[in-house]
């Protein structure tokens, strides 16, 4: 798995893709390591020969033009991309070296945590919503379960906001407190990976700072996968950064290198603004 | 429409227009029209209420001169003495209704379940088009099928199992006659099957896939997402879906009286014949003479339409008290 880069799309320049990435990039330890994946809605192939790593304990940006694929990406790794009818995937990816397509479901989806675009969280109380993963997932009770629920209020940040109507209907919360709230849902059965697809993009600025803030301190337990459309928020967050367009990955770095110093010429014309 | 028209008045103003002005152009532009047309076939709606609620009021004065409450209570059906009683009619009503329920909201609700959730694409809209057409069945065709189906099966073989079975409590003693409160029951359940499916179908389809997501994300099985997190974003619409039914049920006249007994008694045993509102009414009509029996079967008419009343009043008050915690509507 040494090339974190895959540009197979254009054979002749292969093996400089890859001894420029294996120059550039720090090695690290990965936690997903995806290799030739293709996937498939009914005819149309969304994403052509995936192949990368990400790295444990960072928070990986994916960006791109809207259709590029980086969202489907994001949801096949906790095979949330099984959910559509017709579709289908090829290749292999492996969660700390373990394949993924022959987990159990709910185990990978219990370690591969999700946010979405929009926020949704149940119609229930606050609590319910943040309990609901807890008890699917049985084992808390009472006490336990409160004090599990408190504990994932508190990493999401919004403890202090709630924790008087924890009774309330969530629904009652504003957009951004209801996607932190989705957060903590996320992070109350202890994922070890938290996949971000463009959770910001309902957001004002400011409730955009606090999910921002947010991801650093949990990137300590937690590999973070943002996919967003702002290259500004993929610069500020993210450590390293994959760009993807029309369902190629073109190019995947460290963020300086990859917004400083782009490889691919496709890379630093999106960039740069002078495409999409 | 308010914000509409107000933004043409202020438009119009500072031109100088007087209202008349206004008004002719906006009757120009088809606005006023419309809400005219509109409001008058909303007006008949209130109006056939009205209109039928009179009709019942006016031509039931015998019997509530004559019975009053009393009325309501009695089990007493002499046209030739004169006496006259609701009990049995309205007990058989409820009874073949709430038969009818019991049966068909697990099947509507689960088969409903299984067609949105589960089901592939191609099934469920076969499936779909293959309910909404048995909706559609006159229910003249349902007692034909009660007749020479569902009654025969009933006095031959699941009768007298649930005799031998469960004979030791007063709803499964007595004789077996194939017609009666059960038969009713089922036919009624087979007919709203259709109403309660297709309509909680919908309700299920429409509720968003970020809620099925949500769950399946933090680790819930295929079912766990969708009885603890779809169906109940769908109760409302849901609990529609069985109201709608049980009015239908209520009300229904020809199905039932094909199969009922049309006996006017009240009996603790299913397998007993009984005898509906809508069915007697529909049976005794044309052989009513006396002023007094027609018009108790034009109060019985009313009694229906306020059971109706009431039942659905209940069913929004449940609908209100079960969405109203945490709910999106």
């Amino acid at each position: 798995m040494g090339a974190v880069t895959n540009l197979s799309s254009m054979s002749s320049e292969a093996n400089r893709g890859e001894q420029l990435t294996g120059r550039l990039l720090r090695s690290f330890e990965p936690k997903f390591r995806v290799s030739h994946l293709n996937f498939y809605y009914g005819a149309v192939q969304a994403l052509h020969d995936i192949s990368l790593a990400i790295p444990q304990n960072q928070i990986t940006a994916l960006i791109g033009p809207s259709g590029c694929g980086k969202s489907t990406f994001l949801r096949t790794l906790n095979r949330m991309s099984e959910t559509i009818r017709h579709t289908r995937v090829e290749g292999e990816i492996l969660l700390d070296n373990e394949d993924i397509f022959s987990m159990d479901l709910v185990t990978l989806r219990r370690r591969v945590g999700m946010v979405f675009q929009k926020p949704n969280p149940f119609p229930k109380t606050i609590f319910d919503n943040v309990a609901y993963g807890l008890r699917v997932n049985g084992g808390h009770r009472g006490a336990a379960l409160a004090d599990a629920v408190e504990a994932s209020l508190r990493r999401a940040a919004l403890w202090d906001e709630v924790k008087d109507q924890l009774g309330k209907s969530a629904l009652a919360l504003s957009g951004g407190q209801q996607q932190r709230l989705c957060i903590a849902r996320a992070l109350a059965v202890n994922p070890e990976v938290l996949l971000l697809d463009e959770p910001c993009s309902a957001l004002d600025p400011i409730a955009t700072a606090k999910i921002e803030d947010l991801m650093f301190t949990l990137k300590e337990n937690c590999t973070i996968l943002i996919v967003t459309h702002s290259m500004q928020q993929a610069a500020r967050v993210s450590t390293h950064t994959g760009f993807f367009l029309l369902g190629k990955l073109i190019e995947f770095n460290e963020t300086d290198i990859l917004f400083k110093k782009p490889l691919r010429k496709e890379t630093e014309d999106y960039i740069t603004g002078r495409f999409g | 429409m308010s914000t509409f028209t107000g933004t043409v008045t202020q438009a119009a103003r500072p031109e100088g227009f007087g209202r008349a002005r206004v008004f002719l152009k906006r009757l120009r532009s088809g606005d006023e029209v419309a809400h005219l047309i509109t409001l008058i076939f909303a007006l008949f709606i209130f109006l056939i209420t009205c209109m039928l609620v009179y009709e019942l009021y006016i031509h039931s004065a015998i019997p509530r001169r004559r019975f009053g409450w009393h009325f309501l209570i009695s089990r007493a059906w002499d046209p030739v003495f004169e006496h006259f009683g609701a009990l049995p009619f309205i007990y058989g009503t409820l009874v073949t209704s709430a038969i009818a329920l019991l049966i068909a909201v697990p099947l509507g609700v689960g088969g409903a379940i299984f067609l949105a959730e589960f089901a592939p694409a191609q099934i469920s809209d076969g499936l779909t088009f293959v309910v909404e057409l048995l909706a559609a069945v006159p229910s003249v065709i349902y007692g034909l099928l009660g007749i020479f189906i569902v009654i025969p099966l009933l006095r031959d073989s699941v009768d007298p199992f649930l005799q031998k079975h469960l004979g030791f409590l007063p709803l499964f003693q007595g004789p077996i006659y194939g017609v009666g409160f059960l038969a009713a029951g089922l036919v009624l359940a087979i007919m709203i099957v259709p109403f309660i499916l297709s309509i909680s179908r919908e309700v299920l389809l429409a509720v968003p896939t970020e809620q099925r997501e949500a769950a399946l994300a933090v680790g819930a099985t295929r079912w766990e997402s969708t009885w603890q997190v779809v169906v109940p974003y769908a109760r409302a619409g849901i609990l529609g879906s069985v109201f709608l039914a049980l009015a239908r049920a209520l009300g229904e006249t020809m199905a039932v009286t094909m199969v009922i007994g049309n006996t006017p008694q009240i009996s603790a045993s299913l397998f007993a014949p009984g005898y509906s509102i809508a069915a007697v009414i529909a049976n005794e009509f044309t052989e009513a003479t006396g002023a007094a029996y027609l018009q108790s079967l034009i109060a019985l008419g009313l009694a229906l339409f306020i059971l109706t009343i009431i039942l659905n009043g209940v069913a929004r008050l449940l609908i209100l008290a079960t969405t109203g915690r945490g709910t999106a509507h």
